[in-house]
């Protein structure tokens, strides 16, 4: 056991954890933010993203003796950002959701992908989000809800 | 939308609501939420002011104007939350703003008949099952307020109306708000539900319109809302390792070396417990990891030296059921599912006979939320359970019904909380992982206990769809029409309790399957071999296998006929029943117009003009009273490498779409669904399931997720569901497709054991 120092969601907290420990579950377990989900374990479906100094990370496969000194945003927090705030507001709008457990990590990839490129397109869409698994099958909304969070046409220009 | 054109305006899709209540409510954002400076998404719901008072088990009113619902049935991503309430808000005739849904626990106080019946998300059955029943419980509570109002005012019932939340007498220009009249309304005799009389359709003012997911806003915030997320005092947390083989016992496991690890609570092996369950869906034998938190539960799962007793199915292989399969094909099938006419016959003087064999794979369930449940076995003998459960009740594979048998306590001594389930499709209609948590539970001395599975057990301990083969033979007359057509279906079982070979779960197909009926002659036949593996309901059981094999058997019949794939089904829905033969469930007519709607939508007629590569294909399907035909277009690169490129879907659900905004999600879902199994299949060696995770069972992405033309036809009828029958046309509609893009046929699914390159 190590005491580790984090900077989540503009909080310090401390934890005395096993450095191997994801910090998924000293998130859920440890911290009780429970919004950053568990869906694989191996970095494979995205349910678990969170923002280390803005950059997307997986939190599942992220050890917290890696952490240090970035700053941890997850779902909770995220609101607090205007462009986080945006894209909420857009998922509500476009009503994404379906089972809904997958739609943390998607808002907070859908996040970072506004804040890197203000109006993506199709195809940065699709590069920033296939590592986020949608089991219901929202891609169609979760498409449209990152443009009308950015403000740019919803209209899907891919190839028909 | 009674001209069955759902147009949801993109730029403001909801249903906003008459701002000026001044409570702000989680799941009624309005505009005015979002005003510069206002915090995006709405804070936790406002308490209402007042004590809530009862007016029937689903409605209670509180004098300040705020109505609690319940909602009775598991959400699993279905909306069936947000529906049911609908319904009862919607006769009720109450103001949506002041609305607060409330989940139900599992409860007989809910399940009567007379209410809509049990609570289960399964089978797309509760929207016929409720419309009437949910409707009537807001009727009565409305019919209960308009008799205290007229009471009030000394008048007679019939000169009294409502407006949302409002008891109106125009005549003395009277309003009474439902919170005044309250505890008056709530102390009346309630109405005979067959004296009430229910809206005109045209006066909806909830059914219809596009309701937002009641809790979208708290999911979009990261509450913890999920059987995953669950919390009590006191919890610790638990792995549980099952054998590998489906039903291994534990012969030894070094459970004293795991105790001593830091921060684990507690190991033991617990042994399979309770009635039989032909299913292997109950309390099997396995090794329980007890923690102060489940990571390290989990990594001392690595630890484990576990000594099994495999049983009977250990060395059974998918490579040994595929030989089995082809020696069953070339043998007398073992019994007869139905036949009319004389198909053998009529084949053998067919102008033209075409022969093919289909294949499909098991399939995994995979919600995205990995199977979880929080119980507590205490000392007292009440067990008490947190559980994602799309089956509290109902059946000995229900939760109850597990706990009741593996742990022998009584019904009444058990309470469980059926809490939102990340993802269901059929999965969570078991409840192994409930019964296996209580067990723990009860084992780990009394304390509470939150069971989470891995990725990889989920993976590897699920109720499989099951895998089929169907040996296809169909003859044509001289003018293309279809006069004989044969199956020898080819399917699973095992002995049951009885030693009689019973066929598996989801296992079978249906005798009526179209075309019997349509064409003069036919025969389908049935053999199982013997399969060890755990088998259940997914996401359109059955259906979403066979329809892949008639459908695509369908269209290669119809290429062999030289006929427009799309015309030739018309062809078939339009034949007359042979003499003497009874159709069972679908409509054809209804059938037909989806069909060619959808091919309207599409421009089917465009498609000959479709560059090599690129290929239209069409399917239908008539499943859970669901009329469903979709046209896919598939584009194919020359490196094999393919994608689909737009679906088109025409549903005929009966009368109402009841929440448009959502209907159309499970469309799109199932779209996306129907073809994400196009990649997908489980497959087993020496008795044990060979996939693990999102590796080598992948889901759909973003990038090959199509454009989606969601369309719905509306008829006559009560409303039918909608969480299962847009799926199953949607995996032939593609693999026809990729024939008329490349001339290759899918027989064998997943679709990448086909090789699509082209030149």
């Amino acid at each position: 056991m190590t005491t580790y120092t984090l900077n989540v969601n503009g909080k310090t907290q401390t934890v005395d954890v096993d450095g191997a420990m994801p910090l998924l579950w000293v998130l859920r377990d440890k911290l009780d933010l429970k919004g950053t989900k568990f869906g694989c374990g191996v970095a494979m479906c995205g349910a678990c993203t969170v923002h280390l100094d803005g950059e997307v990370a997986r939190a599942c496969v992220t050890p917290v003796s890696s952490v240090g000194a970035k700053r941890v945003t997850t779902i909770e927090a995220i609101g607090e950002t205007k462009t986080g705030q945006a894209v909420q507001k857009a998922w509500l709008d476009v009503d994404v959701m379906q089972c809904g457990y997958c739609q943390a990590g998607q808002v907070m990839a859908a996040t970072a992908l506004i804040n890197k490129n203000p109006k993506p397109n199709d195809k940065d869409i699709d590069m920033a989000m296939q590592g986020n698994a949608c089991r219901c099958g929202t891609y169609v909304r979760i498409r449209e809800a990152i443009k009308t969070a950015a403000g740019v046409d919803i209209k899907d220009t891919r190839e028909v | 939308m009674a001209d069955g054109n759902i147009t949801i305006n993109t730029s403001r899709r909801f249903f906003l609501l008459a701002a000026g209540s001044g409570l702000v409510l989680a799941g009624c954002v309005t505009p005015s939420d979002t005003t510069d400076g206002a915090p995006a998404i709405a804070a936790e719901a406002a308490k209402p002011a007042a004590p809530v008072v009862d007016m029937n088990t689903f409605v209670a009113i509180s004098p300040d104007g705020t109505i609690r619902i319940i909602a009775k049935n598991p959400e699993i991503g279905q909306g069936i939350k947000t529906m049911l309430p609908m319904l009862i808000a919607e006769e009720l005739d109450a103001d949506w703003s002041r609305i607060v849904i409330e989940q139900a626990d599992a409860d007989a106080k809910y399940t009567d008949r007379a209410f809509g019946g049990g609570q289960i998300a399964g089978g797309s059955f509760a929207t016929p099952q409720h419309w009437v029943p949910q409707r009537q419980i807001g009727a009565a509570a409305r019919a209960m307020l308009i008799q205290a109002a007229a009471a009030r005012l000394a008048k007679p019932v019939e000169e009294f109306t409502t407006e949302p939340s409002m008891v109106v007498h125009a005549a003395s220009n009277t309003k009474i708000a439902y919170g005044d009249l309250v505890n008056d309304a709530a102390k009346l005799t309630p109405p005979d539900p067959a004296s009430l009389k229910m809206k005109d359709p045209k006066d909806y003012r909830l059914i219809g319109k596009p309701m937002r997911n009641w809790d979208s806003p708290k999911i979009v915030r990261g509450e913890p809302i999920f059987g995953i997320d669950v919390k009590v005092d006191g919890m610790k947390y638990a792995f549980f390792q099952k054998c590998p083989v489906f039903g291994g016992k534990v012969v030894s496991a070094n459970v004293d070396e795991i105790k001593a690890l830091p921060g684990i609570v507690d190991a033991f092996v617990v042994k399979q417990a309770g009635a039989s369950i032909p299913t292997k869906m109950g309390l099997l034998d396995g090794v329980a990891i007890v923690a102060d938190d489940w990571w390290t539960a989990k990594e001392a799962g690595k630890k484990l030296k576990i000594t099994w007793d495999e049983g009977v199915s250990k060395d059974e292989s998918s490579a040994q059921y595929d030989a089995r399969s082809a020696e069953l094909a070339k043998a007398t099938p073992q019994q007869s599912l139905s036949k009319t006419g004389d198909a053998a016959a009529a084949l053998k003087s067919a102008a033209k006979t075409v022969e093919a064999s289909y294949v499909y794979p098991f399939l995994v369930h995979a919600p995205m939320e990995p199977m979880n449940c929080t119980a507590h076995a205490r000392a007292d003998g009440t067990v008490e359970v947190w559980a994602p459960t799309q089956r509290p009740d109902m059946g000995a594979n229900g939760a109850f019904g597990l706990i009741q048998s593996a742990l022998g306590v009584p019904k009444e001594k058990i309470t469980i909380h059926m809490i939102r389930c990340g993802g269901g499709f059929g999965r969570r209609l078991d409840n192994d992982y409930a019964v296996e948590a209580a067990a723990i539970s009860k084992q780990a001395g009394g304390i509470p206990v939150k069971l989470i599975w891995t990725r990889e057990q989920d993976t590897q301990h699920d109720p499989y769809r099951p895998g089929g083969y169907h040996n296809f033979k169909a003859g044509l007359d001289a003018n293309g029409n279809m006069v004989a057509l044969t199956n020898h279906f080819i399917t699973f079982g095992r002995p049951n309790d009885a030693g009689v070979m019973a066929i598996l779960a989801s296992a079978n197909s249906p005798p009526q399957e179209f075309p019997a009926n349509y064409v003069p002659n036919h025969a389908y036949d049935q053999s199982m071999m013997m399969g060890g593996m755990p088998t259940g309901p997914l996401r359109a059981p059955t259906s979403n296998a066979v329809c892949f094999a008639y459908q695509s058997f369908i269209d290669e019949v119809a290429h062999a006929a030289g006929k427009d794939p799309l015309a030739f089904r018309q062809e078939l829905l339009a034949m007359p029943a042979p003499g003497g033969a009874a159709r069972a469930g679908m409509n054809p007519q209804r059938m037909a117009d989806v069909l060619r709607l959808v091919g309207e939508r599409s421009n089917w007629a465009s498609r000959t003009s479709l560059p090599k590569g690129t290929g239209m294909g069409v399917a239908f399907y008539f499943s859970h009273q669901g009329y469903f035909a979709q046209v896919a277009k598939v584009k194919v690169e020359q490196n094999g490498s393919w994608r689909v490129l737009k679906v088109w879907s025409v549903g005929d659900v009966g009368s109402t779409i009841i929440n448009p905004i959502n209907a159309h999600n499970q469309v799109q879902g199932s779209i996306v669904d129907g073809i994400s199994e196009l990649y997908q299949k489980i497959t087993f060696d020496k008795g044990r399931t060979v996939q693990s995770n999102f590796q080598d069972m992948p889901l759909l992405r973003m990038d090959y997720a199509p454009q989606i033309d969601s369309h719905f036809h509306i008829t006559s009828g009560s409303p039918t569901g909608l969480g299962e029958p847009a799926l199953p046309p949607v995996l032939p509609a593609v693999t026809n497709a990729l024939y008329a893009a490349t001339g290759k046929r899918i027989r064998t699914l997943p679709v990448g054991q086909t090789d699509l390159r082209w030149t």
